[in-house]
């Protein structure tokens, strides 16, 4: 059986994505425990700049598949190229990022071979005789998950982004190079990328913040959320909304934390006027550390919060980011 | 236009979810089940283009145990046309791509210009159905999606689809596969006159006979992904509240944070 490992590694404007290391942590230390080799898969136009990168951080052997019509992401054709090399030499693990990009790739390359996938893990490890187990949470996080495989190799995951620390960078390390030459699929490409704008408000994706600062209905409406915005740009963070204040049309879709929102792993959660029901906490359940403001001293986020802070969030708020700001020098 | 929506019987998110003692399972007792959020929109989708495009015929399908009737129900009261619930004991425990393979084959067999599913489902949150069908059926796919537009002909659409930090405006010929993000749309709730009919309708059973399966093609063998425990996550103690006037709390809060937790 094989025991190779191989990711699937993401860039974009020309940088390496931040999960693209956390995959190559997690496979180094998968390929370690079972004697085996890392690889690690880039599709794109030219990747050449990223080898470096890829190696120091613990690749053993990087493939390229360059075609300039990879620029951008594209389900079909990537699917077709990934599931072409997987079958000319299957891996035994397969991991790609459970990022807008993989969990959109993963579930197809499965269905094309018919391989069987666990989504959004958080950890894996290695039985005595190879066999992969997995955890996930599943419910949003109200409930873990342990899976095993059972079908064919390679056994394929998504692995959620933020949570594996990275291995420290060995300058000495350098891996081989693959350019498998791409045969044309006419056909592959099926739906086109006409335009990405990028989010005027957001920094950092939620789902990569290492700091959030959330607010809840206990904001007040939607003006007052620069009192977040403030904090989170001193903090280098970002700024998150229970599904109390989106509903409201206080802030966009896309900044809902929680189980028909985003779930999060930062290190640091500030929620502001939120009162942690159950659906949030849920969302919130894999950070690190929870801060807890609220005037309520009921409120069920303080059940959770490692620490908490019984008071008015529009006093405690701009003293907060006063003092963050003096002692960092941000602004 | 033939619209096809995939919708799944999930735990109202309001749900606490507890483990049956010594199993792999939760247990249902006092759960509610409804309809999957994230389904909810892209049934509304399929309503709001049928409005538009008029002639269109939309079929809700859902895979699953009794709840699946009652959550094909809802959807007839929101406004589709037909709905079909597969239900064979060989479907039981089907995995992501297992469920997937078998919606393909119930879709074929149904027709269809438009297949819409939500995003991901809010119970085993696998996201897999929506990209795997597309790739079972060959077609184009586009996930995530907060806006949806056609063509002056329903020729071709045109999609917003979420990423990180940003939006990928797609485009793809139909048929094709959407799943549908929070945003898309307000889903509606049914009238009292759709609830009334719904109540009346026959929803008819799909086994592996009417998908055109034969004894030895059904499906794979269920849980290729297998659940071997379920756990709580771990209980998260409540931790300190922070005493003092608001400069008191704060000064505190920030030691806390950068020598305690020391994350600053």
């Amino acid at each position: 059986m094989s025991s190779e490992v191989w990711v699937v590694g993401e860039h974009r404007d020309g940088h390496l994505r931040r999960i693209t290391l956390e995959l190559i942590s997690e496979g180094r230390r998968l390929a370690d425990k079972s004697k085996g080799r890392l690889s690690v898969i880039m599709l794109g136009e030219d990747l050449a700049c990223h080898a470096d990168t890829l190696s120091h951080h613990g690749a053993d052997r990087l493939i390229f598949l360059q075609d300039s019509r990879f620029a951008l992401y594209e389900g079909g054709a990537y699917a077709a190229a990934l599931s072409r090399l997987v079958s000319s030499s299957p891996p035994g693990i397969l991991l790609l990022g459970a990022t807008s990009q993989g969990k959109d790739l993963a579930p197809r390359i499965a269905a094309r071979l018919g391989l069987d996938l666990a989504s959004d893990c958080t950890s894996f490890s290695l039985g005595e005789n190879g066999e992969l187990a997995a955890i996930r949470p599943v419910y949003a996080g109200k409930a873990l998950a342990t899976v095993k495989w059972e079908g064919k190799k390679p056994w394929m995951a998504t692995l959620r982004p933020n949570i594996v620390p990275l291995l420290e960078p060995d300058l000495s390390r350098s891996a081989e190079v693959e350019k498998p030459k791409l045969e044309s699929e006419a056909g592959a490409w099926k739906a086109r990328i006409l335009e990405v704008a990028k989010d005027a408000t957001a920094t950092v994706d939620l789902t990569e913040a290492e700091i959030i600062v959330s607010g809840g209905r206990g904001m007040k409406g939607p003006e007052n959320f620069s009192l977040l915005e403030d904090l989170a740009r001193v903090l280098g963070g970002a700024v998150g909304a229970s599904r109390a204040a989106v509903d409201s049309g206080w802030r966009g879709h896309q900044s809902q934390v929680g189980q028909t929102g985003k779930v999060v792993s930062p290190k640091l959660y500030f929620a502001c006027g939120i009162s942690g029901s159950v659906q949030h906490l849920a969302g919130i359940s894999s950070a690190k550390f929870i801060v807890a403001i609220n005037k309520d001293p009921d409120a069920p986020i303080f059940k959770v919060a490692d620490y908490g802070i019984v008071d008015d969030l529009f006093v405690i708020l701009p003293l907060l980011t006063e003092e963050f700001r003096r002692l960092l020098g941000t602004h | 236009m033939k619209i096809i929506v995939c919708v799944k019987s999930v735990p109202d998110t309001g749900s606490s979810i507890r483990i049956k003692t010594g199993s792999a399972a939760i247990d249902p007792e006092g759960l509610t089940y409804v309809m999957n959020p994230y389904d909810e929109f892209a049934v509304e989708e399929a309503l709001r283009i049928k409005e538009k495009h008029g002639q269109t015929e939309i079929t809700a399908i859902s895979m699953g145990a009794t709840s699946a009737k009652e959550v094909l129900r809802t959807a007839l009261s929101m406004g589709v046309d037909q709905a079909i619930h597969l239900k064979d004991t060989s479907f039981e425990g089907l995995d992501s791509q297992g469920t997937a393979k078998m919606l393909a084959r119930a879709i074929r067999t149904r027709g269809f210009d438009l297949i819409l599913c939500g995003k991901q489902a809010v119970d085993m949150d696998s996201g897999q159905v929506g990209p795997a069908l597309a790739e079972i059926l060959d077609l184009p796919q586009i996930g995530v999606v907060t806006r949806l537009e056609f063509d002056d002909q329903w020729k071709n659409l045109r999609a917003h689809r979420q990423i990180e930090g940003g939006t990928e405006i797609v485009e793809a010929p139909l048929p094709c596969v959407i799943t549908a993000q929070k945003g898309l749309n307000e889903p509606r709730y049914p009238s009292l006159k759709g609830i009334l009919s719904a109540k009346k309708r026959e929803i008819p059973e799909w086994g592996p006979s009417q998908m055109g399966l034969g004894e030895g093609e059904r499906g794979r063998a269920p849980c290729a992904v297998r659940i071997v425990a379920l756990e709580p996550p771990p209980a998260r103690v409540p931790g300190r509240i922070l005493a003092g006037d608001s400069q008191e709390k704060v000064r505190e809060l920030i030691q806390l944070l950068r020598e305690e937790a020391k994350v600053i």
